[in-house]
């Protein structure tokens, strides 16, 4: 099964029954499957007029206490970012999920790791956080996809799949292991008419400042809990390593296959792969930054999760950085290489 | 002596005063929304989405569950919670900013797919809470903040007869244009209103009702100079009437 489309099946699966989306490479197998799956299950897929369009009818099924999802690439996550604002704003649970593309402006097609930034600091105006998981095989994308609807639920936030169009369009076998229980949501606040009971407002306006600031606060109290408790990392050959590479998705898979020759070649190296892209694992490269002098950071971008790197390193160890960008995946002998150089500078 | 109620507060409408400047339209315009929602007997199943502009905090005087919609998404917000619940009643209540110019893909794809919502469009030819700039639907010539010798076709276009182009939509079942200047007006608006309402109830489709209306304060006017201004010019540009009626 393609990356996309365990996506799209196992969003079913967690229960999700609404899908509203628009059309951009490479992720459209998403919106496509749930086109035909959905209306199986009662569900409802509809193709929007924009992905401004789309994000605003999640806002409005996710209001009605629907799980409900959308999917795009960075153009199309761009557009989105007013509507994610106002739906963390109006603490609203949804997932979506970023192939991302060669970028900026219109790009390219092919994978790359540039919208880092933008899912992982923010994204839309004002003081929020996006719960952003990665993930780096087609399996991890389904058990990934599913826990993205129960922290939506659980942290009423929306939460992204943070993959590329590697992730997305790769083939490889998924199981589907029967859902086990999910997390389940009082939604006695969601919109339903109000019949027996006062009625629901959802909106994010405040316009009374000290209203505003509460607002705030209770926002960043979820993400403070979110930061304590939902933080995901694979260690990968990292406990005697004298280099460690970081990175997550696509590349910490061919970063895997570099490590594996190297280590024949009797290079320690290893891997801290962060699953969890916020809350990111500080904690456990301040540990690795401990043991470890040579820390190299490899993107398909110029440098953006180097500098979550750099924060929890906080100076313990060298931080080295590799990146391709514009759709350019770096190759396994790529990765050998910029190994090498570093355990030759340190030398 | 125990004397006869004849005329009280729909009880769709809470008991608070509302933010608006006197001789405003949207009084008027709520208050034949919630005696509509009260002679269906709709309200426990009725759903509003606030627009942006003037009426953002109209969630504050109608007792309804309610979205308050970033600027010009009302139709999504709409289009998405009618999809998870069919069986509410939803409308979005939106001004000529937030319908005409921001919103205006939103506004004509919720009427292209037949949704089966229903939009209260209020035009008073200006932005009224941003202080008074020019609207999508200033007239040729009205003077606003950002026209201050009058709106020139030249340099800023031509106003948007927005019920003309959602009637030629297939997916818009129901589309009106009234105004709430004197009170027969007023009266054709309910019943207007009332009809839309009602093809959205008979899953009909899309229904909009386009009501002209009143802003004293931004147009500089006295209230009753300012319906007199919406008898005598607006409706020369906006004629009232009925654009389609649903085929039943």
């Amino acid at each position: 099964m393609a990356g996309n489309e365990a996506i799209a099946e196992a969003a079913v699966e967690a229960g999700c029954r609404c899908y509203f989306g628009y059309p951009i490479t490479p992720q459209n197998e998403i919106g496509e499957y749930m086109s035909w799956r959905l209306p199986q299950v009662g569900g409802h897929y509809l193709q929007a007029e924009s992905e401004i369009a789309a994000i605003y009818m999640v806002f409005g099924a996710a209001g009605a206490g629907a799980r409900v999802m959308t999917s795009s690439s960075g153009p199309g996550i761009s557009l989105m970012q007013e509507g994610l604002s106002y739906i963390a704003a109006a603490e609203l649970p949804c997932v979506l999920v970023n192939m991302m593309r060669g970028g900026p402006g219109l790009g390219g097609i092919q994978p790359s790791q540039s919208d880092y930034f933008q899912a992982t600091k923010g994204g839309g105006h004002g003081d929020y956080h996006l719960l952003v998981l990665a993930p780096s095989t087609a399996q991890e994308a389904v058990s990934l996809t599913m826990l993205a609807f129960d922290l939506a639920d659980k942290y009423r936030n929306p939460v992204m799949i943070l993959g590329d169009g590697n992730i997305g369009q790769m083939m490889e076998p998924v199981a589907f292991k029967p859902a086990e229980k999910h997390f389940s949501a009082n939604k006695d606040w969601c919109i339903t008419g109000a019949k027996d009971r006062p009625r629901n407002i959802v909106k994010s306006l405040y316009l009374d400042p000290v209203v505003l600031e509460k607002r705030n606060l209770k926002i960043a109290q979820k993400m403070a809990a979110a930061v304590k408790n939902e933080v995901r990392i694979e260690s990968y050959m990292v406990d005697d390593a004298d280099v460690v590479i970081a990175a997550y998705g696509t590349v910490a898979r061919i970063a895997k296959t570099a490590i594996q020759i190297l280590r024949e070649k009797g290079v320690k190296v290893g891997l801290l792969r962060p699953i969890s892209l916020h809350p990111f694992p500080y904690q456990a490269f301040s540990q690795i930054a401990d043991k470890s002098e040579d820390i190299l950071v490899i993107e398909m971008s110029l440098g953006q999760m180097i500098e979550d790197v750099r924060l929890a390193v906080c100076g313990k160890s060298q931080v080295h950085f590799y990146g391709r960008v514009g759709g350019m995946v770096p190759s396994f002998e790529e990765i050998i290489d910029e190994v090498e150089k570093v355990v030759r500078r340190s030398k | 002596m125990e004397m006869e109620t004849v005329f009280e507060r729909p009880k769709t409408l809470l008991p608070v005063a509302t933010h608006y400047c006197p001789g405003c339209g949207h009084g008027i315009i709520h208050r034949l929304i919630a005696e509509v929602i009260d002679e269906f007997a709709i309200r426990e199943k009725t759903v509003i989405v606030a627009p942006v502009g003037c009426a953002v905090l109209l969630y504050n005087y109608f007792d309804l569950d309610a979205y308050e919609a970033a600027h010009g998404r009302a139709p999504a917000i709409a289009t998405g919670c009618k999809r998870v619940h069919p069986e509410l009643v939803v409308f979005t209540y939106q001004g000529d900013g937030d319908l005409a110019a921001i919103g205006t893909a939103e506004a004509v794809h919720v009427a292209a797919r037949g949704e089966k919502i229903t939009t209260i469009f209020v035009n008073n030819a200006v932005y009224g809470m941003t202080g008074g700039q020019m609207a999508p639907t200033t007239l040729l010539g009205q003077k606003t903040t950002t026209t201050v010798t009058g709106r020139n076709a030249e340099q800023a276009g031509f106003p948007i007869q927005v019920s003309e182009m959602i009637a030629t939509l297939t997916g818009a079942a129901y589309v009106a244009r009234v105004s709430v200047s004197n009170p027969r007006n007023v009266i054709q608006a309910k019943k207007a209103i009332r009809k839309a309402f009602d093809t959205q109830m008979k899953g009909l489709g899309y229904s909009l009702v386009e009501v002209l209306s009143q802003c004293p304060t931004n147009w500089h006017m006295t209230p009753v100079e300012s319906t007199k201004w919406v008898d005598e010019k607006m409706t020369q540009y906006y004629p009232l009437g009925e654009f389609k009626v649903p085929k039943e």
